[in-house]
């Protein structure tokens, strides 16, 4: 199988594991014990937390482990300035668009992108509250400029959070410098365990607990610590942080060179966003004729994995509500394919995408797209 | 040093690491249970096969069988979720003071949004349970929810859950039952009156960061979700699924169960040795739990004339609790054991030994020496 879903899940890097496995084995104890088996897994857990603020520019003790970007995205959008109103983008993960009712929709342009003058007329005259704005998105890769949003939600007197889900290790994070108040991280994502993520909450921002019970991570989350996942979280951080430039340049060229031979091979495909600034690993693209839900079948058939957007909504006949509030005309939204590449993906994968790709649809000669590829 | 704070967390059994090594090896499964391609079912067949066998393991439907963090989020499930739902079903709850914080804390937050709990006070020398009775007398047609833990983490002792749940289910209301440290130690069914039920993998042997809510569909008890988004587990608990941490767990807890009645015969008899030593070492020491009628992973002393903290820093080697993990980083004495009659520097002064399947009867040996000397050595320094 050739796994090019890495936005859904990425497999765990061997580093992440390699940090895990004492704790699997003869390190163990509850990083809330005072004793000594206790006290090693709170200097673990405290050498997690600083590998990962590194990366995401944060300070050690703004990070709070949760259960994933899931739990981070709901606890924020409910907890954050609580009763006040919140504003959400119209291409957010469900995570966000689904934490809580009566959200108040901020529209992208046809790029996926929310300019700050875009986000400044949707905001005039409303009343100030909570902002929520993705830092990456997950299906078209579509960054938002998270510093210049905060800067006109800070204006209008809201603050910002931001979903970085799929932003950690792709692309630079700088939550000190950004002027968000909080920001949603996920581990499995970028190649850490699962079951495992953080919300980042900037030093004295006030916010009400999701989950109640016992007095872990400041009494502000409950629940015993994770050890040997927050380990191999922050294991998998650190590398990133030494390597994730590299490898976010060799996963963009191999991203780009898909896209320039779809494009050139396959007449009438679509990139969506592709004018945006994106996450160097992400293509959602389209062909024309082409449900996505047949041609995903047909590459599977192939030992290809790829998605039509989300994971958690795939299966579904309703096009991705990105792409809707994109404006993509219905028609061209049912056929989205989703490519995500990550720290397991070869050159030849690619290569072997186009070929089935163009197999598949006929669009040309699987020699071709070598050729390309080549060039 | 030598590990007896198995209530707090336990080491990892070997059929859950080798669930681990076979995800993390570099062919190992891995894709998200949600996607649809061929990896994406695969890894839904094996969470479904895994619901499965957690739920043969209760007695339960797969279908009731949630996955969650934890048992702190199970619990917060069963009880906010519980109480956001059943909103306009009535405002009244029954629980005992002595339950976990993690049933503790929710309670207390809808009490103070103007919920009527009802507390129950465990009888004087009942270590910290509640009985049938305690639990009939305060049922009333306005009650949505009672919670009774199946085991209490300081003392061990058991809560008669069967015959709680009878009493509930007549007037009923939905049972929710914190079982975190009962499954695989006591027997453990989901019996009927039983609405809800949390667990946890890591007080087994299985990972950290994993547990599961058995939520009873038929008759339905209402939840409303704590967390929304992808859809996941019915639309009741959205986020990606922790598929390695699942199989693992379910690997632990099948391996807990199957030889729950050699291992915990084998705990029975260590405990009461090992009581039997620090009682015949150490003068007026108390026992807060009964020999029956608790789990025998647990055994928790009070050892009066010592100051708790003087104590503990003379363990050094010797890992265990003054109570729940949760709230030991916290300097509060438990109400488990005030209740008990225990003034606050006795009930400082008490130890929690909790056992587990790493366990071997000369570390113990060896605890039980380290704490009888570490008594005479204070008790000395306290003679003028």
């Amino acid at each position: 199988m050739i796994y090019l879903d890495h936005n859904a899940s990425s497999p765990l890097r061997p580093e992440a594991f390699l940090a895990m496995q004492p704790w699997m084995t003869a390190q163990h104890g509850n990083a809330q014990s005072v004793h000594r088996a206790g006290r090693l897994a709170r200097h673990a857990v405290d050498e997690a937390r600083a590998q990962i603020a590194a990366l995401a520019g944060c300070r050690p003790d703004e990070v709070i482990f949760t259960s994933g970007a899931t739990e981070a995205d709901n606890w924020a959008l409910r907890g954050l300035r609580s009763g006040a109103p919140r504003y959400v983008g119209a291409a957010e993960h469900d995570a966000v668009l689904q934490a809580v009712p009566g959200l108040r929709l901020i529209r992208p342009d046809a790029n996926g992108v929310i300019s700050p003058a875009a986000l400044a007329q949707q905001l005039e005259d409303q009343p100030p509250g909570l902002v929520s704005l993705m830092w990456a998105n997950n299906e078209t890769g579509v960054c938002n400029d998270i510093t210049a949003l905060a800067a006109v939600v800070s204006e209008h007197g809201s603050v910002l959070h931001s979903d970085a889900a799929q932003a950690l290790g792709r692309v630079p994070l700088d939550f000190a410098g950004s002027g968000c108040v909080a920001l949603s991280l996920s581990a499995h994502k970028l190649g850490g365990p699962l079951g495992v993520g953080a919300l980042i909450l900037r030093e004295g921002t006030a916010i009400e607990p999701l989950l109640r019970g016992g007095q872990h991570e400041g009494r502000r989350h409950a629940g015993t610590l994770n050890v040997p996942g927050i380990v191999g979280f922050g294991a998998a951080c650190a590398q990133l942080a030494a390597t994730g430039a590299a490898e976010a340049r060799r996963l963009g060229q191999m991203r780009d060179q898909f896209e320039r031979a779809l494009l050139a091979q396959c007449p009438g495909a679509q990139v969506f966003g592709q004018q945006a600034l994106r996450l160097p690993n992400t293509s959602f693209f389209a062909v024309p004729g082409w449900h996505s839900e047949a041609l995903l079948m047909a590459l599977d058939r192939d030992g290809l994995a790829l998605a039509s957007g989300s994971a958690c909504h795939s299966g579904s006949d309703v096009p991705s509500h990105v792409l809707r509030a994109m404006e993509v005309p219905m028609q061209t939204a049912l056929g989205a394919v989703r490519l995500s590449l990550g720290h397991t993906t070869q050159e030849g994968d690619v290569a072997a995408l186009l070929a089935a790709l163009l197999s598949i649809t006929g669009g040309g000669g699987a020699g071709r797209f070598a050729g390309v590829m080549g060039g | 040093m030598i590990y007896l704070d198995h209530a707090a967390t336990t080491p990892l059994r070997p059929e859950a690491r080798a669930v681990l090594a076979e995800f993390a090896a570099a062919d190992g499964p891995f894709a998200n249970p949600a996607s649809q391609h061929a990896a994406g079912r695969a890894m839904a067949r094996r969470i479904e096969e895994a619901r499965e066998r957690l739920a043969a393991l209760l007695g339960a439907e797969p279908a009731d069988i949630l996955w969650t963090s934890g048992a702190t989020e199970a619990n917060n499930l069963a009880i906010l979720g519980r109480a956001r739902f059943a909103a306009s079903l009535g405002r009244g709850l029954v629980v005992p003071r002595t339950e976990h914080k993690a049933v503790i804390d929710p309670v207390r937050h809808l009490a103070g949004q103007g919920r009527q709990v009802q507390w129950l006070d465990p009888a004087h020398g009942a270590y910290g349970i509640c009985t049938a009775d305690d639990f009939a007398a305060r049922l009333t047609g306005e009650t949505i929810l009672a919670c009774a833990m199946a085991v209490n983490n300081e003392t061990g002792q058991c809560q008669d859950v069967a015959a709680i749940a009878g009493v509930c289910a007549e007037h009923g209301v939905p049972l929710h039952v914190d079982a975190a440290q009962a499954l695989g130690k006591v027997p453990l069914t989901v019996d009927p009156g039983v609405g809800s039920m949390s667990l946890s993998a890591h007080k087994l042997g299985g990972p950290t960061g994993i547990g599961a809510l058995y939520l009873r569909s038929r008759p339905r008890v209402g939840v409303e979700p704590l967390q929304f988004g992808g859809g996941q587990e019915r639309g009741l608990r959205s986020g990606t699924l922790a598929s390695m941490n699942i199989l693992a767990f379910v690997a632990a807890a099948e391996a807990a169960c199957a030889e729950r009645e050699t291992a915990m015969a084998r705990l029975a008899s260590l405990r009461e040795a090992t009581w039997q030593r620090l009682t015949g070492g150490i003068a007026g020491l108390i026992r807060n739990g009964t020999a029956t009628h608790s789990s025998p992973h647990i055994l928790n002393i009070s050892v009066p004339g010592v100051h708790g903290d003087a104590l503990r820093a003379l363990l050094g080697e010797v890992c265990l609790s003054s109570g729940s993990a949760c709230s030991s980083a916290q300097a509060e004495s438990s109400y488990v054991l005030r209740a008990l009659g225990h003034s606050d520097d006795l009930a400082n002064a008490s130890l929690r030994l909790s056992f587990g399947h790493s366990t071997d009867d000369a570390e113990v040996t060896r605890a039980v020496d380290i704490i009888i000397e570490a008594v005479r050595v204070l008790r000395e320094r306290a003679v003028p």
